[in-house]
Formats: C-alpha cells, structure tokens, sequence
C-alpha cells in the first residue's frame, strides 16, 4: 500500500472531523438541556453533584426517592457511581436540579446555620440493623454526642455495640444522617469514613455554632 | 461487570455522536435535534444494554435512525431541502475550508457520506456499517471508499493545512 496515500487520507480526515466539531460550550448547553429533558422524562434514576465543603468535595447522589449517598473524596467519587450504577441503575445524571436542596442544606450547615437536614432520604443501600441505626441517628441533637453504646440502646439491642460501630461505617448518607456524633465510651473520637479529622471537624464546627 | 454510569458515556462520545450528526445532516440545527434525541433515545433504553455490548457502536445505531428522523421531517416540512451548512459564527478556530469540506460531505450520495461518517468519524467497523446500511460489508467499505476518493479529489486538505499555517503566522 502506498503510504502517501495513508498520510494524505490521514490529513483529509483529520480536517473532516475538525470541520465537524462543536464549541465547547455549545455542547455544554446541549448537555444541560438534555439533562433538564431527560429529568422531566422520569428518566434520571440517581441524580448527582459535587459539592464543596471544609472537609473536601462531598459526592452527593439522589434516587427519585430521596438522598441515597454522600461520599467523601478518599472513597473515589468515580468509583462510588460506578457502584451506584450497579446498586440502583445505570441511568445516572450529573446536576439535576433535583440535587439543588441538598447542595443549598449542605452549604448552609457548613456555615452554621442549618441545624437539622429537612430532605428526604432513601435508605435502600441499607438493610436490617444497620438500617434501624442509622434511623435512629438524627435523634442525637445538634452539637452533642453519644456512645456507640447508648446508640445500640436506642436502637433497640443495648448489647450491639460492635454492631452499631459497623453500622455508622457503612451510612450511606453521612453528614446528612450524623454518626459523627457516634463516639467511644471513653470520650475518645472514634473512627470515622470521612477520616478522623473530619470527624473532628464536623463535631468542632457543631460545638461553635 | 456492569454498566457504567450515563454520564460518562455522554462524556465519552458525545462529541462523537455530534460528528456523525452534523455529517449525516448537514444543518447545525437538525444534528443538535439528532444528537439531544439520540441521547434521550439511549438514556431510555440503557438499562437494557448488555454490559459487554460495543457501546459506540450501539450509540451510532441510534444516531443513525434519529438522523433519519430528522431528515423525513425536514422533507415534510414545507421548507428548501437543501440548506448549506450553517456556521458556528463564535468558533474562533473557523476556518472557510471547513464550509467547503462540509459542503463537499453534503454533495455525496446519501450511502457514502454515511459510510464515511460511520467508517472515520465513528470508528464502526465495516461489518457494523453493512448492517447500519443494510448492505454487505464489502458493499459498505467501497461506499466509504468512494466517498474517501471524492472528497480527497477536491484538494481541499492541501488547503487546510496551508491556511492553517497562514492563521497561525
């Protein structure tokens, strides 16, 4: 084969597919209006964004039935949707506005003046005792804590303590669901998803407010 | 092994898929209908997509039935068939070649400027193209040819590159 011939044809469709693309930002319009048609559809299953915060990027995912996931950077955003497509369906979307509230709560409890998450959740990566921890969670208020302990009271199985530890490590929606307020008997912090020092963040930004 | 999120194949092939629209249709206007429709088209049927299935593949399948789409209601419309390719007026990077190129693209027989849409613009292999075309593989790769040999008998990438040079000194 003659080479000339490849490098020529090379040429000619290197300028086809020049002559063919977009602005940038005209398809970021055309992307956005295809997320707004495809919300509207009832075709978005998990809606997601990423939202800034004192204690890093914060992944924020919601199901057409309420907030199913906040992830931290250290778990890998990409690999958390990746999972989510698996767990729930495939058919996930970036900045629906149906994650505009939880990006406005989250923004307002980091700066102090949101006290309580009023959003509904949708707990399905969860099941059984796990589960009924985390329901139970919200009802630690606001800028205190309590013991792993005194949580596997609440939920009903005083002896679980080692149950309940687990529970909070798995929570699909921290921060907004806070086992940050989960601690050791002793006062010390105990672990956390998010990494200890935003453990330590979260209760330090509840205490001052 | 599952399907990847929605997202990222938009982020994969969207640019691709609006290639091969505005080279099927020609018009701006009538690719970004394409494009939106072929996208949605997708979204909808995405679950059902077999994890190992050749997803750019798939994707231009769909591109090339809402193209056709498009095309029957620019036919029903009581408007001139033939509309010279519009230009994107904020594209700094513009050059008049590119309106003689697509020009050129737009003057091919319909099965040749698929063929080389599908063939250089989509990487599609000869075989899917046969299929896309419903014609054989060899019957498709000598349509890519031909489209291939008439646009590259228009000399017209000599002149791209020369004015490529040009704007850039």
């Amino acid at each position: 084969m003659n080479t000339e011939f490849i490098t020529t044809e090379r040429t000619l469709v290197t300028a086809l597919t020049a002559s063919l693309d977009t602005d940038a930002a005209d398809i970021v319009a055309l992307r956005s209006r295809l997320t707004e048609r495809a919300e509207r559809e009832d075709l978005v299953d998990v809606a997601y964004r990423v939202v800034d915060s004192p204690i890093g990027p914060l992944l924020v995912a919601a199901s057409s039935t309420g907030l199913v996931r906040v992830a931290f950077e250290s778990e890998g955003h990409d690999a958390v949707l990746d999972r989510l497509a698996g767990q729930i369906s495939p058919r996930i979307m970036r900045m629906p506005a149906r994650t505009d509230d939880v990006a406005r709560q989250l923004d307002e409890y980091f700066a102090g003046r949101r006290h309580e998450f009023d959003l509904p959740l949708d707990l399905q990566l969860v099941s059984g005792f796990r589960r009924t921890v985390i329901s139970h969670l919200p009802d630690i208020a606001y800028g205190s804590t309590a013991s792993y302990k005194a949580v596997a009271a609440m939920a009903g199985n005083p002896t679980a303590v080692r149950a309940v530890g687990s529970a909070c490590s798995h929570n699909p929606v921290p921060v907004v669901v806070p086992c940050h307020r989960v601690v050791r008997s002793d006062g010390s912090i105990g672990n956390y998803l998010g990494g200890v020092d935003a453990k330590a963040a979260l209760i330090a930004l509840e205490s001052a407010a | 092994m599952s399907l990847p999120p929605f997202e990222a194949v938009v982020d994969e092939y969207g640019t691709m898929v609006m290639r091969v629209c505005r080279a099927v249709l020609g018009a701006d206007a009538a690719a970004e209908d394409a494009w939106s429709e072929t996208f949605i088209s997708a979204l909808r049927a995405y679950p059902d997509l077999r994890p190992d299935s050749n997803v750019r593949a798939w994707l231009v399948t769909i591109a090339h039935r809402r193209a056709i789409d498009q095309i029957r209601a620019r036919n029903r419309a009581p408007l001139p068939t033939e509309h010279p390719p519009e230009r994107a007026t904020s594209d700094g990077d513009h050059l008049p070649v590119d309106d003689d190129l697509r020009a050129a693209l737009n003057a091919l027989p319909m099965k040749q400027r698929h063929a080389v849409a599908y063939r250089y613009l989509a990487d599609l292999s000869y075989a899917d193209i046969g299929l896309l075309l419903d014609c054989s593989e060899a019957a498709a790769r000598r349509s890519a040819a031909d489209g291939i040999a008439a646009l590259r008998s228009l000399d017209l990438y000599e002149t791209r590159s020369n004015s490529r040079r040009d704007s850039a000194s």
